[in-house]
C-alpha cells in the first residue's frame, strides 16, 4: 500500500474493490472451493478410500519421483542462469534472457511434441534408441525431460530481479577479502535471496508435480506405469469417478496453497528485513 | 565486457546455462522445424491450414485475444485495488492472485467444468438466461481468463507501486480531475506493462491445454483448440501433421516474445526519462 495523492471518491473506491473481489471470487476462489467440495461430496471415508486406491498411490509416487529428479536439476540450472545474468554484463544477454523465457510462451503440448520428435519411435534418435532397448518416450525419462522444459525458467525468474537489485558490491568486497566463488555465493549472495529462492523452488516443484499437457503427450497414459497425478485426475474424471478425480486434484490444490502461503511469508519477511535495514 | 570482472563464476554458470538451454529447449525445437521442413510447401499448407485446423486457430487465437483483453481490464482493476486501497484481507487476496501459477491446469480444468456445467453452481444460474458456458467456445474463454489473469496483475502491480506521486500531485494542483489524472498521467506510465501483461496472457491462453480441454467439449470446428489438434494428430501417428501445426503456433509464440521484449525496452526508455 502506498499513499496516493489521488484520493478516489468513496463510491469509486468501493465499486472498484467490489469489482476486483468479484473477479477474483468468481474466477479463482470458486474453482478452488469446488475442488474440495466435490472431493468430500461423499464424505471423508470415500475421500480417503479414493486416495488409497493402488493406481492413485502409484501416481503419487511417480509424481514425487519426477519432482525429485527435476527440481534439483532446475535448481542448479536456475541458480546458474541467475548468477551469469544478474551479476555480469555480456553481449547477447537480452537474447539469452528471451530464450530462457521461451518455455513460458510455448504451448505445453508443443513441449511434449518436440521430445516425441527427437526420441519417439519415428523420431530423430528413435531407431538408435530402439536398437539399444532404451525407452525415453512413454517412460520416466520422457516425463522428466518434458517437465524440465516446462519448469526450466521458474527459479531463474524469481532470482534474477532479487540479485540485480542487490548489486555486486558485496560480492566484490568478498573477492577482495579472499573468498572463493562458492563461499561468496553461500555466505554473501544466498542470505539475501534465500526467501526468493525458496519460493522459486516451491513454485517449480508445484509446476513439476502439476504439469499436464507436456507430460500427457510424452507419457502414453499407461495406467500404473506412466501416469502422474494430473494424468490420474484426467483418467478418473473420464471414468466419471468424480469423487476420486477431485480427491487427487485436492492434494495438488493443497500443494498449490502451501506454495502461495510460503510466498506470503517470504514477502512479509523480506519487507521486514528491508525495514530493519532502513532503521539500522 | 562483463559488468563485474572481479566476481568469479561467469564462465561456469554461462556454460551450464547454455548447455541446459540448448539441450532442453533449443535442440528439440530445431528437431520440430526440421520435421516440418521435410514437407514441401503444398503438403505443409494442407497439414497446417486445413479447414479443421483453421477453425481451431480461429478459436485459439480469438479466444486468447478476448480472454487477454478481459484480463487486461480485470487485471488492471485488481492491481489498482491491491496497490492503492486498504481493505480487510488485502494481503491474503494479494497472495491468492498467483493461484493459477501454482494450481495444476488439469485441476483448474475439472473445477471450472464442475462450476460451469449445466448442472453446476454457475452453469445452472447462467442457463436461466439461456447462456451455456461449458462445452462451448465460451467455456474456452473462461478457462483462458483463469490462467491469464495473474500475468496482467503481476506485470502492472509493480509499475503502479513505483509510480512517483509527484506527477499526480502536480496534475491535481494544476486543476486536473481524477479521470484526467488517470488517463493522462497514470495510464501512459503503465501502458508498457499493460501491453506486456496482455501479450503474456495472450501467449499463455493460445498454448493452454489442460484447463481448456475439460470445459471445451472438444467438438471439431466448434470448440476444438489448436493444441488439442496437435495431440489428436500425434495419437494418429501423424507426426508431420502435428509438427506443421506446432510450427505455426511456435512462430506466433516467437513473435509474441518479440513484442513482450520490445514493450519491456519501451518501459525502460520511459523509466530513464526518454
Amino acid at each position: 500500500m502506498r499513499t496516493s495523492p489521488l484520493r478516489d471518491s468513496t463510491p469509486v473506491r468501493l465499486a472498484l474493490i467490489i469489482l476486483a473481489l468479484s473477479v477474483l471470487g468468481l474466477f479463482l476462489v470458486a474453482p478452488l472451493l469446488v475442488v474440495f467440495g466435490e472431493a468430500l461430496a461423499r464424505g471423508v471415508d470415500a475421500y480417503v478410500a479414493a486416495l488409497a486406491d493402488p493406481e492413485t498411490q502409484f501416481s503419487i509416487r511417480l509424481t514425487v519421483i519426477v519432482a525429485m529428479i527435476t527440481v534439483p536439476l532446475d535448481l542448479v540450472i536456475g541458480v546458474s542462469i541467475a548468477w551469469c545474468v544478474a551479476k555480469f554484463d555480456f553481449r547477447g544477454k537480452s537474447l539469452l534472457t528471451t530464450l530462457i523465457d521461451l518455455p513460458f510462451s510455448v504451448s505445453p503440448v508443443i513441449a511434449g511434441l518436440i521430445y516425441v520428435l527427437v526420441f519417439g519411435l519415428h523420431g530423430w534418435l528413435g531407431p538408435i534408441l530402439q536398437a539399444h532397448d532404451i525407452h525415453i518416450i512413454f517412460a520416466l525419462p520422457g516425463i522428466v525431460l518434458a517437465t524440465l522444459f516446462v519448469t526450466f525458467p521458474f527459479i531463474a525468474r524469481e532470482l534474477i530481479p532479487l540479485m540485480e537489485q542487490q548489486g555486486t558490491e558485496d560480492e566484490e568486497a568478498a573477492v577482495v577479502l579472499g573468498a572463493s566463488g562458492w563461499q561468496i555465493f553461500r555466505r554473501v549472495t544466498l542470505p539475501n535471496v534465500k526467501w526468493g529462492l525458496l519460493y522459486g523452488v516451491l513454485l517449480c516443484n508445484a509446476r513439476a508435480m502439476g504439469e499436464f499437457g507436456a507430460v500427457s503427450v510424452v507419457s502414453g497414459h499407461i495406467r500404473g506405469r506412466t501416469t502422474t497425478m494430473p494424468l490420474q485426475v484426467e483418467i478418473l474424471y473420464d471414468d466419471y469417478n468424480f469423487v476420486a478425480a477431485f480427491a487427487v486434484a485436492s492434494v495438488l490444490a493443497l500443494l498449490a496453497l502451501v506454495t502461495l502461503a510460503v510466498r506470503s511469508v517470504f514477502e512479509w519477511r523480506y519487507a521486514r528485513e528491508l525495514a530493519a535495514e532502513g532503521r539500522a | 565486457m562483463t559488468k563485474s570482472p572481479v566476481i568469479p563464476g561467469f564462465l561456469p554458470t554461462l556454460g551450464v546455462t547454455l548447455f541446459a538451454l540448448s539441450l532442453i529447449v533449443l535442440l528439440p525445437i530445431v528437431a520440430l522445424f526440421l520435421r516440418a521442413s521435410g514437407l514441401d510447401w503444398h503438403q505443409f499448407l494442407a497439414a497446417a491450414f486445413s479447414p479443421r485446423v483453421l477453425a481451431a486457430y480461429r478459436l485459439s487465437f480469438g479466444g486468447a485475444l478476448i480472454a487477454a483483453a478481459i484480463n487486461s481490464a480485470a487485471g488492471l482493476v485488481v492491481a489498482w485495488v491491491l496497490v492503492r486501497y486498504d481493505f480487510p484481507f488485502r494481503r491474503l487476496i494479494d497472495a491468492l492472485v498467483d493461484l493459477p501459477f501454482a494450481l495444476p491446469t488439469a485441476v483448474a480444468g475439472i473445477a471450472l467444468t464442475a462450476l460451469y456445467a449445466p448442472n453446476g453452481l454457475f452453469g445452472e444460474f447462467l442457463l436461466r438466461f439461456g447462456v451455456t458456458v461449458a462445452f462451448t467456445p465460451l467455456g474456452v474463454i473462461v478457462a483462458m481468463i483463469f490462467i491469464g489473469l495473474p500475468f496482467v496483475v503481476r506485470t502492472v502491480q509493480p509499475v503502479l507501486q513505483d509510480l512517483a506521486p509527484e506527477h499526480e500531485e502536480a496534475a491535481l494542483s494544476l486543476g486536473a480531475n481524477p479521470w484526467q489524472v488517470f488517463h493522462r498521467i497514470i495510464l501512459p506510465a503503465i501502458l508498457p506493462a499493460l501491453v506486456t501483461g496482455f501479450a503474456l496472457a495472450f501467449a499463455r491462453g493460445l498454448g493452454e491445454y489442460g484447463s481448456v480441454i475439460f470445459i471445451a467439449g472438444n467438438m471439431p470446428f466448434v470448440s476444438e483448440i489448436a493444441p488439442l489438434l496437435i495431440v489428436t494428430k500425434l495419437e494418429q501417428y501423424d507426426y508431420t501433421g502435428a509438427a506443421a501445426i506446432a510450427t505455426v503456433m511456435l512462430l506466433v509464440s516467437f513473435a509474441l516474445l518479440l513484442i513482450i521484449n520490445s514493450a519491456q525496452k519501451w518501459r525502460q526508455i520511459r523509466l530513464s526519462g526518454g
